[in-house]
C-alpha cells in the first residue's frame, strides 16, 4: 500500500510550475535579521557602560537638532522609496520606480551630506578617543552611516537595473529586497535617536 | 531504459564544471563544497592536534624545557581557538552542505554562488588566523580572549589583531552559510516532505543556522569593539575611561553559549540519524526529539552568564541562569532517552558508525554530569579554572563533535566516494580513540581536583601531579594514533574498498536513492515523499510517468511551500562562476589591509568588494530575472 503524499498536486504535478521568487526574501529577512541583533548587541553595550555610571553621557548631553533632521529626511526617502515600489508592483510603472529611486537616492546623499556637518560639529567638544561614552556614540552613528552607505548601493544597483528595463509587474524582487534594506536602516536610526539622541535629556541628565 | 539513458546525458550536460582548472574554482555545486569544506575542517583538526601534542609532550613531566610559556601561551590559544572555530563548526557545516540538498531531494542549495563564497571564506579566514605565527607572533589570550589580558597594553603583539579579523571573515562565512542553510530547507524541499516528515538532521541543522543567525553579532560586535580599542585608541573595554573589560565577556559569552550548542545540535541530529539505521526500527520519539533539539536552541541563549559566575553578579540573576543551565541539561537528557529506547528496541548492528554513535552517548553523559556539575554554582567557584574544566570540555567537544563526526564519516563516506570503510581498521580507530579518551581526557578531572591549575606551561615535581599528567599524555598519545588510523582508513577504503552500492546501510532517507557517489545533477526526477522513511515505505519517490518533475529545461529544481512542502514553483539555479572566489579574495585583503591599517588600500578593497557583488547579482540572462 502506498501513502499518499501531503496533496494530489504532489502526485499530479502541473505541468508548469510559475518561477520560483521566495528564495531572496528569505535571504534578505535573515541578513535583516542578523544586523538587527548586531545594533541591538551595541545598544547593550551602552546601557551596559551606562549602567556603572552616575553620570551618563559622560558630559554634556547631545544636542538633537541635527539627528531630527536625518530623521525627517529617512522618514521621508522611505515613503518614496514604497511609493516606488508600489509603481512596479501594482501597476508594472518602471517611469514610476526609476523616477522613486532616483530621489530615494537623491535623500540619501542628502542624509550623508547633514551627517558630514553634524560630525563637523560634535567632533570640536568629543572625540572617540575621549572616554567610553565617545567610543559608543561614534561606534553606534558611523556603523549606521556605514549601514546608510550599504543601503544606498543597494538601491543604485537596483535603479540601474530599472534603467536597464528589468522590472516589471511580476518580475521585481530586487526591488522589493533593497526597498526592505532601506526601511531597515530606517528603523535603525529611529532607535538611535530615541536611544542616544532623544533618552539623555529625559532621565535628568547634564 | 535508453530514455533515461538520455536523461541521464542531458542532465550530466547541463550540471557539469568545465573540466578544467577554470571549473575547479568556479564550481559551485554543493557536493564538491562540501567535500572541500570537510577536508579543510579535517586539515585543520590535523594542526590542532599537532598543537596539542606539542603541550603536552611540554607537560608529560614536572619543568621539562620544550615550551617556553610563551610558546605554550600562543600554541595553546591556536589549538583551542583552531578547534573551536575551524574545525568544529565547520566539519558540520560540510556535512550540511553535502547532505541537505541530498536529503531533501533537491539538486542544489537555494543559492549556490552564496555556498561557494561561505566555503572560499572559510578557506581565507582560516589562512589569516595561521599567518600570524608565520610573524612569529600568534594569539596568545586563549581562545575567548579576555580583555584586559588581550588590550594593546598587555598584549601589543600583531597576533591578537590577526585572531579578531580572521574570526570576523569566518563570521561573515559562517552567517552566510546559515541564510543559506536556512533557505534550502525551508524552500527547496521535496513535495510531500512537510515539516514532520523532515530527518532529524534537518530539524537539528535549521535550529542550528537560526541560532548562528542572532547568536554571532555578539562575536562580531565584541571583536571590533576589541579592535577599535587596540587599533585607534577607543575606549570601551578600559576601565581606566569609563570602558568595562566585562563587556566583553558579556558579549563574548551570549555568542559563546549558544556556540556550544551550534557544534553540538547537529552532531546529535547525525546521531538520530545513524543509530535507527543500524537498530533496524525508527527512532523512538520523532516528536520530542524535533522538540528538544528546538529547545535547546531556544534556551542556548539564555545560559550565557554561566560562564561568569565567579565575577561576582546579583544573586537572583545567578540563580536564573544557573536554572536555565539545568533546564538545558533536560533537554538532552530527552535525546540521550530517545537513543537509549532505540537501542533498546531494535536489533542493534555494531558496525562502525554504529560504535561511534555508541562512544558518544556514553561520552555526552559523562560530560553532560560534570556539565551539570558546574552549572552548581558553589562547585563551579570550586573547580573554576582548574584541569577539571579542561577535562569537561574536552569530554563535551570530542564526544558530542568528534565522535559523532567520525560516525557521520564512516556513514556517509560510502556515499561521497563509493566504497565501503574498511571494517577491521575502524575498529581500531574506534577502540584506541575511546580508549585514549578515558585514559587521558578523564584524568584531567582528578589532576583538576588535586588542584592543577588550567594554562600553566609547567609544574614542580612537588606539585603532585606528575602521575596524572603522565597518564594524560600517554591517553592522549593514544588517542591520536586512533585519529591517524582514522585518517588512514579513509585514503586506503577510498582506493580499496568494496563497492557501497547505492544504499549500503539498508538506510531510510533519500540520499541512499541515488548511485555512490551521486551523480552531479543529484536527482534525476525531484522525489515526491510520503514519511518520514521514504526508502522503508513502498511509495514510489521517482515515479513520475509524465516526466513532469524532470525539470531539464537549464538547472533548474523544484520548490516548494516553507511548512507542507507542496509542490509549486521552479526554482532557477545559476551557472558556475569564479566571482564568489574574487569577492572573498577582496574581503581577505580587505581584512589585511584593515589590520595594518592601510586605510586607502581597505577603501580599494571595499570597493572591489562592492563591484564584485554587484557583478555577482546582475542577471546574466533575461531568464534569471527574478
Ligand atoms: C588530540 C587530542 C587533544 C589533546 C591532546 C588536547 C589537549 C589540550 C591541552 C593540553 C590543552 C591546554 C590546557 C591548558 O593548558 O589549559 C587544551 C585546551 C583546549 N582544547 Fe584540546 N586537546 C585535544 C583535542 C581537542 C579538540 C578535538 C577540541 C575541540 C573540538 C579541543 C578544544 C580545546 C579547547 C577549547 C581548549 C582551551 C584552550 C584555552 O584554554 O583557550 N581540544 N587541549
Amino acid at each position: 500500500m502506498s501513502v499518499v503524499p501531503g496533496s494530489m498536486q504532489d502526485v499530479y504535478p502541473p505541468t508548469t510550475r510559475p518561477h520560483e521568487r521566495g528564495r531572496g526574501i528569505w535571504g534578505m529577512w535573515l541578513f535583516i535579521g542578523t544586523e538587527a541583533m548586531l545594533f541591538a548587541l551595541l545598544f547593550f553595550a551602552y546601557f551596559y557602560l551606562m549602567a556603572s555610571r552616575t553620570q551618563w553621557p559622560l558630559e554634556k548631553d547631545p544636542s538633537y537638532s541635527y539627528a531630527l533632521i536625518l530623521l525627517a529626511i529617512l522618514l521621508t526617502s522611505s515613503f518614496v522609496a514604497s511609493w516606488a515600489e508600489r509603481g512596479i508592483k501594482e501597476h508594472g510603472n518602471l517611469g514610476r520606480l526609476n523616477v522613486g529611486l532616483g530621489l530615494t537616492l537623491l535623500l540619501g546623499i542628502a542624509f550623508l551630506g547633514v551627517q558630514y556637518i553634524e560630525y563637523q560639529h560634535k567632533l570640536k567638544e568629543l572625540l572617540p578617543t575621549d572616554h567610553a561614552y565617545g567610543s559608543v556614540f561614534y561606534t553606534i552613528t558611523s556603523l549606521h552611516l556605514a549601514h546608510v552607505i550599504v543601503g544606498m548601493l543597494m538601491l543604485t544597483f537596483v535603479f540601474a537595473r530599472g534603467l536597464a528595463g528589468h522590472f516589471n509587474k511580476e518580475r521585481h524582487l530586487a526591488v522589493k529586497n533593497a526597498v526592505l534594506y532601506w526601511h531597515f536602516v530606517d528603523v535603525v536610526w529611529i532607535f538611535i535617536v530615541s536611544i542616544i539622541y532623544l533618552s539623555p535629556h529625559f532621565y535628568g541628565g547634564n | 531504459m535508453a530514455e533515461s539513458a538520455t536523461l541521464h546525458d542531458r542532465l550530466t550536460e547541463i550540471w557539469s564544471d568545465p573540466p578544467n582548472i577554470y571549473g575547479k574554482l568556479a564550481t559551485i555545486d554543493h557536493k564538491k563544497i562540501g567535500k572541500r569544506y570537510i577536508v579543510t575542517a579535517i586539515a585543520f583538526l590535523l594542526i590542532a592536534g599537532l598543537e596539542a601534542v606539542l603541550m603536552r609532550i611540554q607537560l608529560i613531566g614536572p619543568n621539562v624545557d620544550f615550551l617556553s610559556a610563551e610558546a605554550y601561551n600562543q600554541i595553546m590559544t591556536m589549538h583551542g581557538t583552531t578547534m573551536i572555530f575551524w574545525y568544529a563548526a565547520p566539519i558540520l557545516s560540510g556535512f550540511a552542505n553535502y547532505l541537505v540538498p541530498m536529503l531533501i531531494g533537491a539538486r542544489d542549495m537555494a543559492f549556490p554562488r552564496l555556498n561557494a563564497f561561505t566555503y572560499w571564506t572559510f578557506l581565507f579566514s582560516g589562512v589569516l588566523l595561521y599567518i600570524s605565527p608565520l610573524l612569529g607572533s600568534a594569539p596568545r589570550g586563549g581562545w575567548f580572549a579576555y580583555v584586559p589580558f588581550t588590550n594593546d597594553f598587555y598584549s601589543p603583539t600583531i597576533g591578537m589583531d590577526f585572531f579578531a579579523f580572521s574570526l570576523m571573515l569566518l563570521t561573515v562565512s559562517t552567517t552566510a552559510g546559515a541564510i543559506n542553510l536556512i533557505a534550502t530547507i525551508f524552500r527547496l524541499r521535496a513535495p510531500g516532505m512537510s515539516v514532520d516528515r523532515m530527518p532529524l538532521f534537518l530539524w537539528s541543522t535549521s535550529t542550528t543556522q537560526f541560532v548562528i543567525v542572532f547568536s554571532l553579532p555578539a562575536l562580531t560586535a565584541a571583536l571590533v569593539l576589541l579592535e577599535l580599542d587596540r587599533l585607534w585608541g577607543f575606549h570601551f573595554y578600559d576601565s581606566g575611561a569609563a570602558g568595562d573589560p566585562l563587556l566583553w565577556l558579556q558579549l563574548f559569552w551570549f555568542f559563546g553559549h549558544p556556540w556550544v550548542y551550534i557544534i553540538f545540535l547537529p552532531a546529535t541530529g547525525m546521531i538520530s540519524m545513524v543509530l535507527p539505521v543500524f537498530c533496524r526500527r525508527p527512532i523512538v520519539g520523532y516528536t520530542w526529539v524535533a522538540l528538544a533539539t528546538v529547545l535547546t536552541g531556544l534556551v542556548g541563549f539564555g545560559v550565557w552568564v554561566h560562564h561568569m559566575f565567579t565575577t561576582g553578579l546579583p544573586q537572583v540573576s545567578m540563580g536564573f541562569f544557573s536554572g536555565a543551565s539545568m533546564t538545558i541539561s533536560i533537554f538532552t537528557t530527552i535525546q540521550v532517552f530517545a537513543w537509549v529506547a532505540t537501542i533498546w528496541t531494535g536489533r542493534p548492528v555494531l558496525k562502525a558508525p554504529m560504535l561511534f554513535a555508541l562512544g558518544f552517548i556514553i561520552l555526552i553523559v559523562i560530560g553532560g554530569l560534570s556539565g551539570v556539575m558546574t552549572a552548581v554554582i558553589p562547585f563551579d567557584w570550586q573547580l573554576h579554572d582548574t584541569y577539571f574544566v579542561v577535562g569537561h570540555i574536552h569530554f563535551v567537544l570530542i564526544g558530542a563533535n568528534v565522535f559523532p563526526v567520525f560516525a557521520a564519516l564512516y556513514y556517509w563516506l560510502p556515499k561521497m566516494t563509493g566504497r565501503i570503510m574498511n571494517e577491521r581498521l575502524a575498529r581500531w580507530n574506534f577502540g584506541l580513540m575511546f580508549t585514549g579518551m578515558l585514559v587521558g581526557f578523564f584524568t584531567m578531572h582528578i589532576t583538576g581536583f588535586l588542584g592543577m591549575p588550567r594554562r600553566i606551561f609547567t609544574y614542580s615535581a612537588a606539585s603532585g601531579w606528575t602521575v596524572a599528567n603522565f597518564i594524560t599524555t600517554v591517553g592522549a598519545g593514544i588517542f591520536v594514533i586512533g585519529v591517524l588510523i582514522g585518517i588512514f582508513n579513509f585514503f586506503y577504503s577510498r582506493k580499496y574498498g568494496l563497492p557501497a552500492g547505492n544504499n549500503p546501510w539498508n538506510a531510510d532517507t533519500l540520499e541512499w536513492s541515488s548511485t555512490s557517489p551521486p551523480p552531479i545533477y543529484g536527482v534525476e526526477r525531484i522525489p515526491t515523499v510520503a514519511s518520514r522513511h521514504p526508502l522503508w515505505d513502498e511509495h514510489k519517490e521517482e515515479d513520475d510517468p509524465e516526466n513532469r518533475r524532470v525539470l531539464d529545461d537549464g538547472k533548474q529544481t523544484l520548490a516548494t511551500t516553507g511548512v507542507d512542502a507542496h509542490d509549486g514553483f521552479v526554482a532557477r539555479m545559476p551557472g558556475e562562476t569564479v566571482v564568489p572566489l574574487v569577492t572573498g579574495l577582496a574581503l581577505f585583503g580587505l581584512c589585511l589591509a584593515l589590520l595594518f591599517k592601510l586605510l586607502w588600500l581597505a577603501l580599494g578593497f571595499a570597493v572591489a568588494t562592492a563591484i564584485a557583488i554587484a557583478y555577482w547579482m546582475w542577471p546574466k540572462d533575461k531568464e534569471l530575472i527574478a
